[in-house]
């Protein structure tokens, strides 16, 4: 079983996203996160999922998906030539622990502090899956209080245009 | 043009040709109700008992025609009441339009009397639904249901419209029809190295489907068949493609096909599969189905590639598009010693006995359809006598034999029936059904009555669910589990008290006679024929089994 990342592009009509993920529940494919979001293009929002399964379920999600009268269009993204991210938020208290070295984590990863209110932070980081599960394991040992974190949101890199009409 | 929403619907049934609709109504569906009394001269409104009927109706008439059938059914359980017919309708493409009426909108969302979302009910059992918010998008998304529902892979589409929507004014320009049953012409795979591929194969086969009947291929596939001299049989969905008796007609295949075909399937080096989707019925074994040969799969819906099997070589394109292509690199062959031994297995294959005593099921089959005659339509319920049905039919016509295929609908025929006499009105229509299903939509009886429609349903009465009964039988130590259900009812009488006529047969002799003055009836028959509830649909290879685990006993 592996993960992929794939990018669906719909026509931005109410319902839609109900659609797209009846679609995946009665079929049986994974969903391990899912974003929708608005795009350069008003009429179109852009559905981007993460998946688990082998090359047969992808090629069934790629082409069941693509039957779906509003999928404009459905493609896998190729992590090499890709930028995929997810955000994550995480709450730290500060009463026990050693605060410096939790610090030092912070700074290692490229996360950010955006809040401190009551004795505790908020800590934002932008990066891969992998990159943010490594953080959450690097900071196993401190207080941890609340945590979220998005599903991923994809771009190939360089000049690609989407011809949708 | 100034008119209502309700207005604007009707013309653009107009504008699709349509000038017939099934369906029932009620308090959401008034307006529609009222512009169908206003268009009654160019649309026919059929009601029936149930809506479930009217689906199964539209649904017939779809597939007798070819056309689009349509239905209309109010809010709430109206709408829920067709969840049955658009599901049958999804799983075997039927292009079907369904057009349901909802609350008004500022009701929407707040558990109004007879509220329902059905939009979100249907969305796995259509090819696509909507929902018209605005009187001034009604025109173009009917047009869009329609086109939809006919193109491609044909499906049921839903159209949900409140009820403030079909009263509110607006401009209607009329448009050209877009219920066009569009077949592209695209071609997609190396047609070519697969012809070669074919005409290498020492034992070739094909196998196919609803898709060759609903790109009206029956004459394309029978210039390959005869040109390479390739054995084929067919799925439930495309019995009548080829006629019964052609050279290159085994039959029926999958789990309670001919023996020859099923093993023709196994051993074949080359196995075509042509508009059809390996279902479970077919492909039983899908590790094991046609491990022998290279496979190839001819399908429209890129879907069906490689998702219950993987095939060696693809296909996509309408079948009629392809098997044109491919006949410009087919060469004449001769496969003499593949189709002897065919022949050895249509030997072994299980033949039934006939009796003068008792009814027994294929008697009763061939006798209908002898009686009945070439041109007649015959519809089907689900169960024994499904199975019997497309086993002993001599079928010659493609569009002809009416069978909830893929969901297995108890219940379906009569209203199919109806639809398709409604449609037909010059051939007989012959409904094969059992005590079984018929108990489940005998109500539309009055239906036929209502418009003097002259279905014959013939009733293959064991007293027991057959088909369940004969599982249990086999798998399951004879452990009937509701399925005798002792019931008493008196088809005869029954079909009497609803304005119909009914006959009540033991023997060949009794029902011949029944059949030849049904034909004559102007309205509705019902014919019971009693057989041995220990009668069984053979061979069967059980679910998950080769040809290798058939049974002929």
């Amino acid at each position: 079983m592996k993960k992929q990342c794939m990018v669906i592009l719909v026509e931005n009509n109410s319902g839609v996203l109900a659609r797209v993920s009846s679609l995946f529940m009665q079929r049986g494919f994974n969903i391990d996160s899912l974003t929708v979001s608005s795009t350069e293009n008003p009429k179109i929002s852009r559905i981007t999922v993460m998946t688990t399964g082998d090359q047969k379920i992808f090629s069934q999600i790629l082409k069941q998906t693509g039957k779906l009268v509003e999928t404009k269009m459905i493609f896998s993204v190729e992590p090499s030539f890709s930028l995929i991210r997810e955000l994550l938020l995480v709450k730290f208290g500060t009463d026990h622990g050693n605060i410096e070295a939790l610090k030092q984590i912070i700074e290692d990863f490229g996360a950010n502090i955006i809040d401190m209110t009551n004795g505790c932070f908020v800590i934002e980081l932008s990066a891969s899956s992998e990159k943010i599960d490594d953080f959450l394991e690097a900071t196993e040992a401190f207080e941890m209080i609340e945590m979220c974190r998005s599903g991923a949101i994809a771009m190939e890199r360089g000049k690609v245009s989407y011809d949708i009409g | 043009m100034i008119l209502n929403g309700s207005e604007i619907l009707v013309n653009v049934l107009l504008e699709q040709g349509v000038d017939t609709v099934f369906g029932y109504p009620g308090g959401a569906v008034l307006n529609i109700y009222d512009a169908l009394y206003k268009y009654r001269d160019q649309i026919h409104h059929y009601m029936t008992a149930h809506e479930q009927g009217a689906a199964h109706a539209a649904d017939g008439y779809a597939r007798s025609t070819g056309k689009t059938g349509v239905v209309i059914a109010t809010s709430g359980p109206g709408a829920t009441n067709l969840v049955t017919g658009i599901a049958t309708a999804y799983m075997d493409s039927v292009p079907l339009v369904a057009i349901t009426g909802n609350v008004s909108t500022p009701l929407i969302g707040c558990d109004s009397f007879q509220e329902v979302y059905i939009a979100g009910i249907t969305m796995p059992i259509t090819k696509h639904n909507f929902v018209v918010r605005k009187v001034e998008d009604l025109a173009d998304t009917l047009r869009e249901a329609f086109r939809i529902a006919s193109s491609g892979r044909p499906g049921p589409v839903l159209v949900d419209i409140p009820k403030d929507v079909t009263a509110e004014r607006t401009t209607y320009t009329p448009a050209p029809r877009t219920d066009l049953h569009e077949r592209t012409t695209d071609v997609v795979g190396n047609v070519e190295e697969i012809a070669e591929l074919i005409n290498r194969a020492e034992r070739p086969f094909v196998y196919f489907g609803g898709g060759v009947r609903l790109s009206g291929a029956s004459e394309e596939l029978r210039q390959v068949l005869l040109t390479a001299d390739i054995p084929a049989a067919y799925t439930l969905m495309a019995a009548g493609a080829l006629k019964y008796g052609e050279r290159n007609n085994l039959g029926l295949m999958g789990m309670h096909g001919c023996y020859s075909a099923n093993c023709a399937a196994n051993r074949a080096d080359v196995l075509i599969a042509i508009g059809t989707r390996f279902s479970d019925r077919v492909a039983l074994n899908t590790s094991k189905f046609g491990h022998n040969a290279k496979i190839v799969h001819i399908d429209i819906d890129s879907g069906e590639i490689n998702k219950n099997i993987i095939a060696d070589y693809s296909i996509l394109g309408d079948v009629k598009a392809v098997l044109n292509e491919m006949m410009k690199y087919i060469k004449p062959a001769k496969h003499d010693s593949w189709f002897a031994q065919i022949e050895k297995w249509k030997e072994e294959d299980y033949h039934p006995t006939d009796s003068e005593e008792v009814l027994k099921p294929h008697q009763v089959i061939e006798t209908a359809c002898r009686v009945a005659g070439e041109d007649a339509i015959f519809v089907t319920d689900v169960g024994q006598h499904q199975m019997w049905a497309a086993q002993y039919l001599h079928h010659v016509k493609p569009m002809n034999f009416l069978t909830s295929g893929g969901l297995g609908t108890m219940g379906y025929g009569y209203g199919a029936a109806i639809g398709a006499q409604i449609a037909n009105p010059e051939v007989p229509v012959v409904h094969f059904t059992s005590d079984g299903s018929l108990h489940m939509n005998m109500n539309e009886l009055c239906t036929a009555v209502s418009y003097g429609v002259p279905v014959i349903t013939v009733i293959l009465n064991n007293a027991v669910l057959g088909m369940v009964r004969q599982w249990q039988g086999v798998f399951y130590g004879q452990r009937y589990s509701s399925s005798e259900p002792e019931r008493v009812t008196d088809y005869v009488k029954v079909a009497e008290a609803f304005g119909g006529k009914g006959f009540r047969c033991k023997n060949p002799a009794e029902f011949e006679e029944a059949m030849k003055l049904a034909m004559k009836e102007k309205g509705p028959v019902w014919i019971e024929c009693e057989i041995d509830r220990e009668e069984k649909v053979l061979p069967m290879i059980p679910a998950g089994g080769t040809v290798h685990d058939t049974i002929f006993n």
